[in-house]
């Protein structure tokens, strides 16, 4: 199948290239705090930070509307930032607690919001790929023009489940977007020790369905392209995988000691990095200053302050409500 | 009342189910244009089409976790898994997701997907089709398993299952599928909370489901020839089980045989005889006993099989061995 046409030369806008920007920061500041919190031992389990990758969260997102679901990894804090769940909820739920956006049931991994439809953060590497063609069969069914958008990294397309999904997505024409953000990693295994086809965008081309693939340090780039993406997508023409090369500074989660990586490696990375980069093309085109910048990292800063202090004041789920959610009564069957 | 068998029980249910509501879809392998593995579905393509009869590929992960994502945006999938081995390649789409995340998601999601299985020996279909695992599946929180014994059972359990608001996994025990029953197509509901006592009886509890409940009613005739009056208890739904049913029972028999396809050792039947002796011990006059299946994988031969599966002389010897002699 021949792949459309992506165009390469988005237009820039001042409003809204601040905005994006703001969103980025948002969630590079919203994890070093969690970072630092994990630290401090406030935050238990695992934590994946998204460092370093914040473009293809923020940059993707732009093409989704609030009808439309998202399914994202373990590694979701920018995603689920990013489709618009408060910070303070995010926080409160890594934090363990009640007002969690799972009520402390999920923590890190494990972000949901149906009202936004944020169908979830899995942590099954793949797993979350075969609900995404189900919740895009469902659209299709209904005659809903909603789409659904699938994050997973470059891990899971050695698994089956990637290829059961494509495939399944390609045969039924299902309105699913593949988001695959490629950081180079499984964990870590170098996408040369884990693929013989290191090119994950021609993998499409197996199922029939057309991919692009992106350089998923250029915020604008990964916008763009996501939304002519949705466009296909949302205009009936079936499934479409889009590749994000990108990469995390952090290590793969707080346990990691990164000794599969050189520090020349990562240091050349992080000389792309999504948020300095377009900083600093924004100033180029006179679309931001200093005032602009100090501003927005103060808003930041202070909304960043809210999410913890919010976390730290919440209470935690009573244990008596343990098995609660474990089986659902009959009144909370969805009714037609 | 009309008579049908168990495989056209869960047909009519199915056709009833997609005739009434539209989020209602079938969706597996070959359940389109080859009409089911077990003819099951034969029909329901000319009669419904192709976007509500859906042949799958070979992707028993891939079209389980679509009917889970199927169900959390709104429709009310009904999914068929050729043979309970193959489910094995859709264990982490059932465990990880569909049992699991109404409680990850604090409560938000509801996973209303309702999951066919055809399990069970006695075929010869060796060793990778014909197990017992839904004791395994029993072992989940957050799911159904639901073992219908009957025809009219294999009907109502089906119409039930599509009511409740998390997964629900049927299994059908494949040798059930010709076995004729008595369907009430009228009922309004169905029960698929509660145990079935389907033969009363005061000096021995025979507790089984599925597939063996044929095998274990023969026994209990024979054994009344022989004097002694066996209660035979129908569990029907392993997940969330009748304890309640069995406790009573036993408190009247004094005695209990579980009989079991699946292989003993970490089993269901364990799970039944640890329910026993936490609610019923000072009931008991003997042990408990149990009559599975032998630790093997399935064999092919005829001879084998037979002898690898619970058969009516077992479970007779079993039973007069705990019972004692009248007179």
């Amino acid at each position: 199948m021949s792949t459309p046409d992506i165009a390469e030369k988005p237009v820039v806008n001042r409003e809204h290239s601040l905005f994006l920007l703001r969103e980025m920061l948002r969630i590079r500041r919203f994890e070093e705090k969690a970072a630092e919190m994990y630290s401090l031992r406030k935050i238990h389990g695992f934590l994946h930070l998204y460092i370093g990758e914040e473009a293809t969260g923020v940059g993707a997102m732009q093409a989704f509307t609030p009808d439309d679901s998202i399914v994202a990894t373990y590694r979701e804090h920018g995603h689920a930032l990013a489709r618009g769940i408060p910070s303070t909820v995010l926080m409160a739920e890594m934090y363990g607690k009640a007002t969690g956006c799972s009520h402390g049931h999920g923590g890190s991994m494990h972000f949901f919001d149906v009202s936004r439809r944020f169908y979830g953060g899995y942590a099954i590497v793949g797993g979350g790929l075969p609900i995404a063609v189900g919740l895009a069969l469902a659209d299709m069914m209904q005659n809903r023009r909603a789409i659904t958008g699938c994050y997973f990294g470059d891990g899971a397309v050695a698994e089956g489940e990637f290829h059961e999904s494509l495939n399944l997505a390609a045969l039924w024409k299902l309105p699913v977007l593949f988001l695959c953000e490629n950081n180079l990693y499984a964990m870590g295994t170098a996408l040369h020790r884990h693929q013989a086809q290191t090119d994950i965008s021609r993998k499409a081309d197996a199922y029939g369905l057309p991919s692009y693939a992106v350089d998923g340090m250029d915020i604008l780039a990964v916008e763009d392209a996501t939304k002519q993406a949705a466009d296909f997508v949302r205009n009936g023409k079936g499934p479409y995988l889009l590749e994000f090369r990108t990469y995390r500074f952090r290590a793969h989660s707080m346990a990691d000691p990164d000794l599969y990586r050189t520090k020349e490696e990562i240091e050349s990375w992080k000389g792309r990095d999504p948020i300095t980069v377009f900083e600093a093309k924004l100033r180029e085109l006179g679309l931001l200053t200093d005032a602009d910048l100090s501003r927005i990292e103060s808003e930041v800063a202070v909304e960043i302050e809210e999410a913890v202090r919010f976390a730290e004041a919440s209470p935690r789920e009573p244990v008596e409500d343990l098995l609660k959610d474990v089986q659902g009564s009959a009144t909370t069957l969805p009714r037609s | 009342m009309t008579r049908m068998t168990y495989r056209e029980a869960v047909r009519a249910a199915m056709r009833k189910a997609l005739k009434e509501d539209d989020r209602v879809f079938l969706m597996g392998e070959d359940v389109g244009r080859y009409g089911g593995a077990f003819a099951v579905s034969l029909g329901l393509l000319a009669e419904f089409g192709p976007e509500r009869v859906r042949d799958a590929p070979l992707s028993e992960s891939a079209f389980v976790g679509a009917g889970i994502g199927a169900a959390l945006g709104g429709m009310r999938p009904i999914i068929e898994i050729m043979t309970i081995n193959f489910s094995m390649l859709a264990m982490d789409q059932i465990l990880n997701n569909a049992a699991t995340l109404r409680h990850m998601s604090g409560g938000q999601l509801s996973v209303p997907m309702v999951v066919r299985v055809a399990t069970g020996g006695g075929r010869q279909m060796a060793a990778q089709h014909s197990h017992s695992l839904e004791g395994w599946y029993a072992h989940i929180p957050g799911i159904k398993v639901l073992t219908p014994a009957t025809a009219a059972d294999a009907y109502g359990m089906l119409l039930a299952a599509l009511r409740e608001p998390d997964p629900v996994f049927l299994f059908e025990h494949a040798t059930l599928y010709s076995v004729e029953g008595e369907i009430d197509e009228t009922a309004e509901s169905f029960d698929i909370a509660q145990a079935a006592i389907v033969r009363a009886g005061t000096d021995v509890s025979l507790i089984t489901y599925g597939g063996t409940l044929g095998k274990t009613m023969q026994a209990a005739g024979r054994l009344a020839e022989a004097g002694i009056e066996a209660e035979v208890i129908d569990l029907r739904t392993l997940r969330p089980l009748d304890t309640p049913t069995i406790v009573h029972s036993v408190a009247k028999t004094h005695r209990a045989l579980i009989i079991d396809e699946a292989w003993r050792t970490g089993s269901f039947s364990a799970e039944i005889s640890a329910q026993i002796m936490e609610n019923a011990f000072d009931d008991l006059d003997a042990p408990v006993a149990r009559v599975c299946g032998a630790e093997v994988p399935m064999p092919y031969a005829k001879h084998l099989e037979e002898a690898t599966l619970p058969q009516a002389e077992q479970i007779i010897a079993a039973a007069q061995e705990i019972v004692p002699r009248h007179g």
